[in-house]
């Protein structure tokens, strides 16, 4: 809590809302004119009730560039980003459960050896430069996948179901997740892999083998059950780093989400939009790493808070 | 057996050595040994500018859109991309490290305060808050270096103050401390020297991390425009809409990031092998 109270004592004192007038040649006149529609000629500490009182009921700004409310505009965007980070994120992780069992059966073969590389790979290649890569063979020289955007330019569809369920979104879903999906099962593989060889060493598998059970059963019974803890708990803290990574795959597809809306906001110089953007980012994270801190909290019972 | 057997006989960490040795030596001489000026606009026998050229003879990895060197401005990225690294990640484990050994040892209110500090830190998502620091402030790379580092500590901070904890209760310590030993000579004598493992392995991290987090802020246009790095080198290609043709362009600065950030990467895994025994090859 005290956390977010820090947090709301940053946001207004950014020099922010001084700075509306710099992007533009404005007279004087209206630069005053500007300043005091936008409360920005009061004294700082009224600005800042005026921020709270603001967000208590729920408005966060006043865009300058798109003219609308900030409000509206992370409406609009957070659905996108929330689908692609969902489909990234089932797509990242199967593979990484697939691919972490694959991979601790064949530990010291060549095929462990690639995964490693594959890991360190999809761990280390910048998504926009994946994305760059997908996009230059997938959509410019095999013609397979479109290239950018949520649907084809001047699609309009009739309700939400066809919005984002049709083919065509489907379609321009393909490449973004597939991109961000590849950078996401980096680590979850590498720690799924390690954490079921782990698991396989212990003590209680050994009992289990003695007792007679086929090798199957002792894996899938009782190893990856215990191994999948560690791959999860790292899942959950990289669900808020992978706002960033999502960032640059959504500005390299033009994919209309959150985090281009960010992108643009900073080129176009629209503080509120950045400011209320930052914002529920922030207060969202803080949110979910709450909630992870919880939920570890109960599926672990070793684990106490003081 | 000890670290140097160990990396020398685990192929993927003799790789990710080779790797980093091989990019620290152009980092140092790239622009010495560089064909071209990388700012230079190339021209032909006519005097005219050879756009997007592919690569030939004189211009091995061909030419940009303005008609400037690709291979020059890859050696020339080198450096600053390298510099960028390393030095964020020295300043982020530096930070993270103390924060960290000073939690841990002293316990209680400074713990406290300084876990405090990290806590409100922490819930700062990181690209967004990179974007909208690089963005205020002007676009030179010590404000990007700084950017980065304002954040990553806290990561480092909270295990090595972990660990800290526990080695702080070992009668070693104890028996330092009733024998007179100073506080601050406890800690840096005799603590720091048993989280050193973990400290580099955090810089390894860091450094391939800051890299690539690098390369995505050039990317966006926030970079140091008067410095050629591997991300500004894809935010060219990007812009001008040359990722259709130029594949000379567009593979190069992504190979070799790439390159970088799986060479630790691997050697960083080398190191977990090592403080886990349980991974090595049954």
């Amino acid at each position: 809590m005290t956390l977010l109270f820090v947090l709301f004592r940053l946001m207004p004192g950014d020099p922010l809302s001084g700075l509306i007038g710099a992007g533009f040649q404005l007279t004087p006149e209206v630069r005053q004119a500007l300043m005091s529609r936008f409360g920005l000629d009061q004294p700082l500490h009224m600005q800042y009730l005026l921020y709270l009182r603001n967000l208590l009921t729920g408005y966060l700004g006043w865009s300058l560039y798109y003219q609308v409310p900030v409000l509206n505009i992370i409406q609009s965007r957070i659905w996108n980003t929330l689908i692609l980070a969902l489909s990234s994120f089932v797509f990242a992780y199967s593979l990484a459960l697939v691919g972490g069992i694959i991979l601790a059966q064949r530990q010291g073969t060549k095929i462990e050896a690639l995964g490693i590389v594959l890991s360190a790979v999809s761990r280390g290649a910048p998504m926009f430069w994946t994305g760059m890569i997908a996009i230059s063979i997938f959509s410019f020289s095999l013609n397979w996948l479109p290239s950018h955007g949520m649907h084809t330019p001047g699609y309009l569809a009739k309700d939400i179901v066809e919005q984002y369920f049709s083919l065509d979104f489907l379609r321009h879903l393909v490449l973004p997740t597939v991109v961000s999906g590849f950078y996401f099962l980096g680590l979850p593989l590498l720690v799924f892999k390690d954490s079921l060889l782990e698991t396989l060493g212990e003590d209680y598998i050994e009992l289990a083998r003695a007792k007679g059970l086929s090798e199957r059963a002792v894996f899938y019974k009782h190893a990856t059950r215990n191994a999948i803890m560690p791959m999860l708990t790292t899942g959950m803290t990289l669900i808020g780093l992978a706002l960033e990574g999502i960032l640059y795959v959504e500005v390299v597809f033009s994919w209309p989400g959150m985090g281009r809306e960010i992108v643009l906001a900073v080129w176009n110089r629209d503080y509120p939009l950045i400011q209320g953007m930052f914002f529920l980012i922030a207060v969202s994270i803080m949110g979910m790493n709450l909630l992870s801190d919880m939920i570890y909290g109960m599926i672990d019972p070793r684990i106490t808070y003081g | 057996m000890n670290a140097i057997d160990f990396l020398r006989k685990d192929k993927f960490s003799l790789a990710g050595v080779v790797i980093l040795v091989f990019f620290g030596c152009l980092g140092l001489a790239g622009p010495l040994i560089a064909p071209y000026d990388p700012w230079y606009v190339n021209r032909d026998k006519e005097g005219n500018p050879l756009f997007l050229t592919t690569p030939d003879s004189t211009h091995l990895l061909g030419t940009d859109n303005m008609g400037r060197d690709i291979l020059s401005e890859l050696l020339h990225g080198a450096r600053t991309v390298l510099i960028v690294g390393f030095l964020t990640a020295f300043i982020v484990v530096f930070i993270g490290a103390n924060f960290g050994l000073l939690a841990g040892y002293y316990g209680g209110r400074i713990d406290s305060i300084l876990m405090r500090i990290t806590d409100v830190v922490y819930s700062i998502p990181f690209t967004p808050f990179i974007i909208v620091l690089v963005a205020l402030l002007r676009p030179s790379i010590l404000y990007v270096v700084l950017a980065l580092s304002l954040l990553m500590w806290r990561a480092p901070a909270r295990v090595i103050r972990s660990q800290v904890l526990g080695l702080s209760k070992r009668p070693f310590i104890k028996a330092a401390k009733v024998s007179g030993a100073s506080d601050l000579r406890i800690v840096y004598l005799h603590i720091a020297p048993n989280i050193m493992p973990l400290v580099l392995l955090y810089l390894a991290t860091n450094v391939a991390w800051a890299i690539t987090a690098e390369a995505g802020i050039s990317f966006l246009g926030l970079g140091d425009p008067g410095l050629v790095s591997w991300g500004r080198m894809l935010h060219l290609c990007y812009m001008v809409g040359a990722i259709r043709v130029a594949w000379w362009w567009l593979w190069p600065p992504g190979i070799c990031i790439i390159l970088v950030t799986v060479a630790i990467y691997l050697i960083s895994h080398a190191f977990e092998e090592i403080a886990n025994p349980r991974l090595r090859k049954r």
